[in-house]
């Protein structure tokens, strides 16, 4: 109880003991009767999120995949076959490997998880993800395999042709799906009901895109693969999430996505677009190009598990979701 | 209604589901007691755990809010306000100059069975399916847990079974007793309200009761009542509707709640403008920074 409540219940004792008879209100007691909470009692009106750490990694390591084999279709085509090689390297052991076995550790009923293929529902972004992710893993896999052949020169003449073909069109399959990959996962929550997310559904997207593709440039870039073109990229990207940062701070939406603006999970993605935006621009201004490597990526996954840790304090508050609905 | 006996909707065997007919139920909390009797019928036909033995010091709502366990959730509202013709005492004894009005209100909340149902749009593995009767159905033994419905409720109803609950990991709401409704019976909420303040039946029958309930309030003094069933929304209506006493927040109920399907539109297209934007980008850093 605060001081003003037990002064006021002084009065009251005061006044009861002189007139017999105390007029006027008593004080409300935290938790009374008369419910001073939003909504009722402050239960929350939407259900916040049930995910855990699994699914902001698969959101880091799925953009790092998709983006990679975008990375490795144009070094293809400009003959950066060593670059290529270890793209794909990345795209097929984050997107075909880590990322499904993030999402089937994420699962209620993991055993189930093939259930996922069952139906193809493209009003549901979880649906279109698991198939993307599929088509993605069906590409990148088979691409990396006939690359690998291909660039030992294993087999003679007209069989290597037309291996050449099928690396060019499982490559290029990879990259297309590989796009979809790093992105929709921008879509999945923005297309929720947690106020803090469906009010950032076009600026998700763009975010979780761009960040993976600034995160496959920079671990090829720490992997030693140092040229230009990755820098461009790497420039590219940290100017993007700079302009996001700006974006993010301009659009504020009051009490509906004050979980971003206010929480600590919302400094968990303020960081994160610090360290990815600002930071790895100015260092790789400056030259130090792995530290601004290491920071883009360190910001793109600090600000993955924000993302999510703010929608579960958003989807917690009632009053969001009443003032969201005026959007 | 009361009075008609078996003859009642809540109490009568019927064929909705052989007959493809549209049911729903109607709440009305003028008439509920709060005696639990709906979540207590409701667990015990359907075997759902017990959602904690812990006192929450909200009026007597010790149930908290629907869940995965809790699929029938009696309100307890206690607000400063005036209930119909309700005789309001004085603010302190020996005076008449200010009134201190007072009333309890309860409901009881339900999945709401909606006309554009946004877990079941959500749902990846198509475990989430429109009954014959028009309700929403998890289908348990397809459910695979990735908890995407949860989040795409606009009402916060389904959820996901924790550990160490029998048929944990898997998403749960009111199945509207489809297992019942099957057999020509009633759901367990509605064959056990004494005072039929839940009252199950075709949704145009009710639809019709409901107004003539309102009207019924409104000569009898009440002020504020008016039906909560977001028809204008992109819900498009609800199957299990309620009348209330006074703003729906108050209920916890979304004043305007939306199924997050129309958010798909703007969110693809940012994300088909990144992809395209990202490809351009990397052909020009090979094309021009090689």
């Amino acid at each position: 109880m605060t001081t003003s409540s037990e002064k006021r219940l002084e009065q009251l004792r005061e006044e009861a003991w002189e007139k017999g008879v105390v007029a006027g209100r008593g004080v409300d007691i935290a938790g009374g009767p008369i419910p001073k909470k939003p909504g009722y009692y402050g239960q929350p009106v939407v259900k916040p999120p049930v995910w855990t750490l699994e699914i902001p990694l698969y959101f880091f390591f799925g953009g790092i995949a998709g983006m990679s084999a975008v990375i490795a279709v144009a070094a293809a085509i400009f003959d950066h076959v060593d670059l290529a090689r270890a793209a794909m390297w990345i795209a097929a052991i984050a997107g075909a490997v880590v990322s499904p076995i993030l999402l089937i550790m994420d699962l209620g009923r993991p055993q189930l998880f093939l259930n996922m293929l069952r139906v193809f529902k493209y009003r549901s972004a979880m649906s279109m993800g698991a198939w993307i992710l599929t088509a993605f893993g069906g590409c990148a896999v088979p691409g990396l395999i006939a690359l690998e052949l291909h660039s030992r020169q294993l087999f003679p003449g007209a069989l290597d042709q037309l291996l050449r073909l099928a690396v060019g069109v499982l490559i290029l399959g990879a990259a297309i799906f590989g796009t979809l990959l790093a992105t929709y996962t921008g879509v999945l929550i923005g297309a929720t009901a947690i106020p803090a997310w469906f009010l950032h559904r076009t600026f998700l997207p763009i975010h979780f895109g761009t960040a993976g593709l600034g995160s496959g440039a920079a671990l090829l870039e720490l992997l030693g693969h140092r040229i230009p073109a990755l820098n461009f990229i790497g420039f590219y990207a940290a100017t993007i999430e700079l302009a996001l940062l700006i974006w993010l701070s301009i659009d504020k939406h009051g009490a509906a996505d004050r979980a971003i603006h206010e929480h600590g999970s919302g400094w968990m993605i303020r960081i994160g677009e610090v360290l990815n935006g600002p930071l790895a621009l100015v260092l790789r201004f400056f030259g130090f190009v792995p530290l601004a490597a290491i920071s883009f990526l360190l910001g793109v996954l600090v600000s993955r598990i924000g993302w999510v840790a703010v929608g579960k304090v958003s989807g917690s508050d009632p009053e969001s979701v009443f003032v969201a609905e005026r959007y | 209604m009361i009075g008609e006996g078996t003859h009642s909707t809540n109490q009568r065997r019927h064929n909705y589901v052989q007959e493809n007919v549209k049911v729903g139920f109607f709440t009305d909390p003028t008439v509920c007691i709060g005696c639990k009797a709906c979540e207590v019928a409701c667990k015990e036909w359907n075997q759902v755990p017990d959602d904690g033995f812990t006192w929450s010091g909200n009026s007597y709502d010790n149930t908290g809010r629907l869940g995965a366990s809790t699929w029938r959730h009696v309100m307890f509202l206690e607000q400063d306000r005036q209930k119909g013709g309700q005789i309001v005492g004085s603010y302190f004894p020996g005076s008449s100059d200010r009134e201190d009005p007072f009333r309890w209100v309860f409901l009881s909340d339900v999945c709401k069975h909606c006309e554009e149902a946004g877990c079941l749009e959500a749902c990846p593995t198509g475990s989430i399916v429109r009954t014959e009767v028009g309700s929403v159905f998890v289908q348990n033994d397809v459910c695979n847990g990735c908890g995407y419905c949860v989040v795409s409720c606009p009402f916060g109803v389904i959820d996901r079974r924790p550990e160490p609950l029998p048929e944990a990991g898997g998403a749960f709401k009111c199945t509207f007793c489809y297992d019942r409704q099957k057999s020509g019976l009633v759901p367990a909420c509605a064959k056990v309200c004494p005072t039929e303040s839940i009252l199950f039946g075709p949704l145009d029958d009710l639809r019709v009761r409901a107004t003539q309930r309102l009207q019924e309030l409104e000569a009898r003094g009440h002020k504020d009542q008016h039906l909560y069933d977001p028809t204008e929304t992109s819900v498009r209506g609800i199957h299990a509707f309620f009348l209330i006493l006074g703003e729906p927040e108050a209920y916890g109920l979304p004043p305007k709640p939306q199924v997050p399907t129309i958010y798909l539109k703007s969110a693809w297209t940012a994300a088909l403008a990144t992809a395209i934007t990202s490809i351009i980008a990397t052909l020009v850093a090979f094309a021009f920074f090689s």
